[in-house]
């Protein structure tokens, strides 16, 4: 029976199914209402907290480049965020003429959604969390996808040749990125051997960023990526004047497209968190569930105060610099450490196994660690010729001449010469 | 309690529609989107006779129809980047997507 | 009762959009009703309980494929937008060729004695597992994943090469 004090979800779950199960209505409706209730209140909990994250990424922005950051709308400027989301909602929405309604009206919910989608499937506590998908990795990367054909449709749906462009752009970085992101996702599922969240987050006796630390880097770098925030922020500053793909938008629409932007940041977050820092997992979090509340919430803080340093500090990338980074880094790189920690954990599986469970801990951590380190050795030649340090080894010879027909003589008038 | 039939039934219709479109489309691109309902379709048979008949047994192997609609998976990504591959570049030479107006080889 | 009158929603959805991707006026529009359609065969496919296909549908049909043909509508427009008729001549003869082929299935099905079945039992948590080991298993489907994985490797050499252009991949 779960106290409140230290487990308030599994408290409440059960007290509001209780009241529901004694007005008479069936099981599954009374599950089906609770899980509507549920996911209710996690998309307005999300939604709301963005208030407070806008609020933090000014302030530290401010900070950062030594200035303060808003402070006069309430003590610390904390109700600055209100102030501005009032400010969204009575503007007039301008809808450019010969736009595709639909398309136009759908493209900022798709962008939210996708990003909202994400939290269904996190795991906050041992006994919080929205569903538990036995393929709740790949569902993530997937719900990535969406969030593409939103930007899409924004693009093509303002009837505007530089939103479009925008998307276009928007969309190849995306999809760009996604391919390191999916290799460098495999590498907790490898570890843990299975695609569940609760399960990765189950397994992480040793965090994984200790045992996987070039996997988490690549997790970071392509996150940001995906998500469009400095150095990467392509998306939304295309041509320096006219903001990509979401140039028609005013008002709330664009509200919308701001809002999923730093929810998906924090969302980062907290799947690097979840993934790669052990989740909720912490001294006594087992049996007080929500003390992994608290341990999740640090984590994903530590983690977002140090992408939102990554965002004041690094200027624009431009967009071949972009792709070259992705093809030519981080693609090898992480086909690399996903094919060492492969060999590394199957190759040790016999050893480990004759080994006390301690020992085994810290042998496996230790030679998952060496693996990571010559994976880097051994492609830091790549580093040097993605970052333009050193250009490219010529290894092809010399172009050879080309046999060409020889052009026709020029007739003469008849004349031999 | 959903019968097997009517995914049967809604297999078959989807695969009718997609065979609609390749056979009455001019464009191109749309003569491939049709095939992608027509794949999907497939994919969705697969999976209701697997669900139906092979999911839960032990004696006969469960994953060979996930192996096939894998295959099935596979073969239409690559058929649909390798076909707009050649759309594009067959647009560049001739300046239409139109199916019809392809017809060099003709008699 | 509840799962009948969903599962008739979301095929009626899906039937609908496949319907419109093909008479749809416009190329962008018969790319989105297609990733409507395509997103109704997600579900379906959960509503089979199998959970890895629906992800990988969502992930590589909407989130890969969708995208490339809505390049391709983008890149291969024309100046006068769907001018002219957008379904051939004998689109008649079509129709009626697609209506023949639903009739003719449906009825060489319903004479089948499994057609009215019932589900059988679930598939056990633990086929997802038994399913990558089985992909590299080489008494069982190594070689298929083997062939497929060769065949997507000629099919991106191949679309990169066909549709770099003039100045770049041929002579």
């Amino acid at each position: 029976m779960p106290v409140f004090p230290s487990d308030p979800y599994g408290f409440l779950t059960q007290w509001f199914n209780n009241l529901l199960l004694h007005q008479g209505l069936p099981e599954t409706t009374v599950r089906l209402i609770s899980f509507a209730v549920g996911s209710l209140i996690l998309v307005l909990g999300s939604l709301l907290f963005c208030l407070l994250l806008i609020w933090a990424e000014r302030k530290i922005g401010g900070r950062v480049q030594d200035r303060l950051g808003p402070n006069r709308v309430g003590p610390y400027g904390i109700v600055q965020a209100v102030a501005d989301m009032m400010k969204i909602f009575t503007k007039e929405f301008v809808t450019p003429a010969g736009v595709d309604k639909v398309v136009y009206n759908l493209a900022p919910v798709l962008s939210v959604a996708a990003v909202i989608m994400i939290w269904a499937v996190i795991p906050f506590t041992i006994t919080f969390f929205g569903t538990d998908l036995n393929v709740g990795v790949l569902y993530i990367v997937a719900v990535g996808g969406l969030a593409e054909m939103g930007i899409v449709m924004a693009g093509w749906g303002s009837n505007n040749k530089f939103a479009l462009l925008g998307a276009f752009r928007a969309v190849a970085q995306l999809i760009s990125y996604e391919v390191p992101m999916v290799v460098a996702l495999l590498l907790p599922v490898m570890l843990s051997g299975s695609m569940k969240l609760s399960e990765i987050v189950r397994s992480q006796d040793v965090w994984y960023i200790i045992t996987a630390p070039v996997a988490a880097a690549i997790f970071f770098i392509t996150s940001l990526a995906e998500n469009g925030r400095a150095p990467f922020d392509l998306m939304e500053a295309e041509s320096e004047i006219v903001a990509g793909f979401n140039v028609e938008y005013s008002g709330l629409k664009f509200g919308f497209f701001f809002v999923g932007d730093f929810l998906h940041a924090f969302t980062i977050a907290l799947l690097f968190s979840v993934l790669f820092l052990g989740g909720w997992r912490g001294p006594a979090a087992d049996q007080i569930p929500i003390l992994g509340f608290f341990y999740l919430g640090i984590k994903t803080a530590i983690v977002y105060f140090f992408g939102l340093l990554v965002r004041f500090s690094l200027p624009r990338f431009r967009i071949d610099q972009m792709m070259n980074l992705n093809w030519k880094m981080l693609t090898p790189l992480s086909l690399g450490i996903l094919i060492a920690t492969a060999l590394v954990d199957k190759g040790s599986a016999n050893l480990l196994s004759s080994m006390a469970p301690t020992a085994r801990l810290i042998v496996r951590s230790i030679i998952l660690v060496l693996a990571n380190v010559l994976v880097v050795w051994s492609f830091s030649d790549i580093f040097d010729v993605a970052l333009g340090k050193r250009p490219r080894p010529v290894v092809a010879l010399e172009p050879r001449p080309v046999a060409r027909p020889e052009q026709p003589p020029t007739p003469t008038e008849g004349g031999t010469p | 309690m959903i019968p097997l039939a009517w995914y049967l039934v809604f297999s078959i219709a989807l695969f009718c529609i997609g065979l609609f479109g390749v056979l009455s489309r001019k464009n191109a691109v749309v003569i491939l989107m049709g095939i992608e309902l027509m794949l999907n379709a497939v994919n969705i048979n697969l999976i209701a006779f697997w669900r139906y008949f092979f999911a839960g047994s032990s004696q006969q192997e469960p994953t060979r129809a996930l192996a096939f609609v894998a295959i099935v998976f596979v073969a239409a990504a690559a058929e649909a980047a390798v076909g707009l591959a050649l759309i594009i570049s067959a647009y560049r030479r001739r300046e239409t997507v139109v199916a019809e107006d392809m017809n060099l080889l003709k008699g | 009762m509840i799962l009948q009158i969903f599962f008739l929603i979301v095929a009626l959805v899906t039937l609908v959009s496949a319907f419109l991707v093909v008479t749809a006026r416009g190329l962008m529009h018969s790319a989105l009703w297609l990733v409507l359609a395509l997103f109704g065969v997600a579900v379906l496919f959960a509503f089979l309980e199998a959970s890895f296909f629906a992800v990988v549908q969502v992930l590589v049909y909407i989130g890969a494929i969708a995208i490339l043909i809505i390049f391709a509508v983008m890149l291969t427009r024309r100046t006068k937008d769907d001018s002219g008729a957008r379904l051939i001549k004998g689109w008649w003869v079509a129709m009626l060729a697609s209506l023949a082929l639903f009739a003719g299935l449906v009825v060489a099905m319903s004479t089948w004695p499994g057609f009215q079945i019932g589900p059988g039992a679930g598939p056990d948590p633990a086929i997802l597992p038994q399913f990558g080991m089985d992909l590299v298993d080489p008494n069982k489907y190594a070689i298929p994943f083997e062939v497929a994985s060769i065949l997507l490797l000629a099919a991106l050499v191949g679309a990169i090469y066909i549709a770099a252009g003039r100045k770049e991949g041929k002579g």
